[in-house]
């Protein structure tokens, strides 16, 4: 039964997505267009921590942009609509499965444009790419609950950066700390403790946002 | 008088343990180790702010929590009073963290996780007012900032008790390469320190108590029925 209500979910997100386009032609612009502007001002010749700390920030903001929506593209009473047929879990649930994809898609681009432009750093590609994977996941799941709260109040997108960013914080800083390894000698075997924290970081939250999500989708 | 005493005792408890750690923090021996020297008598202060904040936090998530399961506002109020106490212990914390940093580190702030992990978890909770101050209904207020208590209490906990123990080790006493651990600290300082953290409590507990009043008593006057 949840199930189909999320498989039914994920897929009318994806229809309405292929049907407008803007959406996710902007938040790509956007990466792409962040990107040429640090190549602008950086120039080439970066060291491999800059390089490290310029890629986290800029899918950080691609992020929360990405995400943010979410909740407010469509209108209340097309959302009071979906309250009638579907389970709050499995709403919440399907709009994370849907960012999974989106954060997915966005995370290898911006790797894909951000090496080429700005150099090639990464020594161990599979533990840099697991490591993306997961944080583009866990980036996906924490925003989305974020997204949902501030979805419910007055000013939406200024709440949505001011609440998620110590949300995320534990995220970005396992996150670094892997993708710095990787851009030297890091191993698969010597980082799989923080692998293990990321996965554990997206469980964690994924099991909160199932508890507490009815409590913010009924008004 | 005597009703007094009987209603109030644990206040006068809590003002007692504090002068207490004030005066015998200053006055007892303590063991002169290398950098932190006399320095070491802020763990009566500094220290205490930190667990102190982290108990009134706490105390707002079992609020948020059985005003989720309850629906009862009286919760809320309790839930954002023990937030803004534990606001006023971590401002406090920082500020007599800075001052014990430039003195022992040679600078008010370093990349410290224990550091960093306060900074987020303040920034969390003032996240936590804004949040509240932009909804307008009472009850939904309530209900959506409960929920990002919640949710930010959590992964604040998984920030400062699992991410340090991953991390190369921070210039705190008792991790890396300090010299001090509250493990073995002093007994002398134990007997200020407890006391010190059950006085701070019990006050914080108190102006909680008196927010919560005042702040009913400023609903009823804006709206009386």
């Amino acid at each position: 039964m949840l199930l189909s209500e999320i498989k039914f979910l994920v897929l009318k997100d994806i229809k309405l997505e292929f049907k407008q386009r803007y959406a996710i032609n902007g938040i790509l612009l956007y990466v792409v267009s962040t990107i040429f502007v640090s190549y602008l001002s950086f120039a080439r010749i970066i060291d491999s921590a800059t390089w490290n700390s310029l890629f986290w920030i800029i899918m950080l903001f691609a992020a929360v942009n990405a995400v943010s929506k979410s909740f407010v593209q469509e209108s209340t009473s097309r959302q009071l609509y979906y309250y009638t047929v579907a389970s709050p879990q499995a709403i919440i649930l399907s709009k994370m499965l849907y960012n999974f994809m989106l954060m997915g898609v966005l995370s290898l681009l911006c790797l894909l444009v951000f090496t080429s432009l700005m150099g090639e750093f990464v020594v161990n590609y599979p533990l840099f790419i697991s490591a993306l994977l997961l944080g583009s996941f866990g980036f996906a799941s924490a925003l989305t609950m974020i997204a949902a709260i501030a979805s419910r109040t007055n000013n939406n997108f200024a709440l949505m950066a001011i609440l998620s960013f110590p949300v995320v914080m534990p995220l970005l800083l396992t996150l670094m700390k892997v993708s710095s390894a990787a851009l030297s000698v890091g191993t698969m075997a010597g980082n799989i403790k923080y692998l293990a924290a990321l996965l554990m970081l997206n469980v964690i939250v994924i099991a909160l946002s199932y508890v507490l999500f009815p409590y913010l989708w009924r008004d | 008088m005597e009703g007094f005493i009987k209603k109030n005792w644990w206040k006068l408890l809590g003002v007692a343990f504090i002068l207490y750690s004030i005066i015998a923090g200053f006055l007892i021996e303590v063991p002169d180790l290398p950098i932190i020297r006399q320095s070491i008598r802020n763990l009566f202060f500094h220290v205490v702010m930190w667990f102190s904040m982290m108990v009134m936090f706490g105390t707002s998530l079992v609020r948020s929590l059985r005003y989720l399961s309850t629906f009862d506002i009286k919760h809320d109020v309790y839930a954002i009073q023990s937030v803004n106490v534990g606001l006023f212990f971590g401002m406090i914390g920082i500020v007599t963290g800075m001052e014990w940093a430039n003195f022992t580190w040679g600078t008010p702030w370093t990349n410290d996780p224990q550091l960093n992990g306060a900074a987020i978890t303040i920034l969390a909770y003032f996240a936590y007012l804004v949040l509240r101050r932009s909804i307008d209904e009472e009850n939904k207020r309530a209900r959506i900032a409960a929920v990002y208590n919640v949710f930010a209490f959590v992964m604040l906990i998984v920030f400062i008790g699992i991410l340090p123990k991953l991390s190369d080790g921070s210039l705190h006493p008792g991790k890396g390469g300090s010299p001090m651990t509250v493990t073995n600290l002093d007994f002398t300082m134990r007997l200020v320190f407890y006391p010190a953290i059950a006085g701070w409590i019990i006050v914080g507990y108190w102006l909680t108590g008196i927010r919560v009043k005042m702040d009913t008593i400023r609903q009823h006057l804006d709206n009386p029925e």
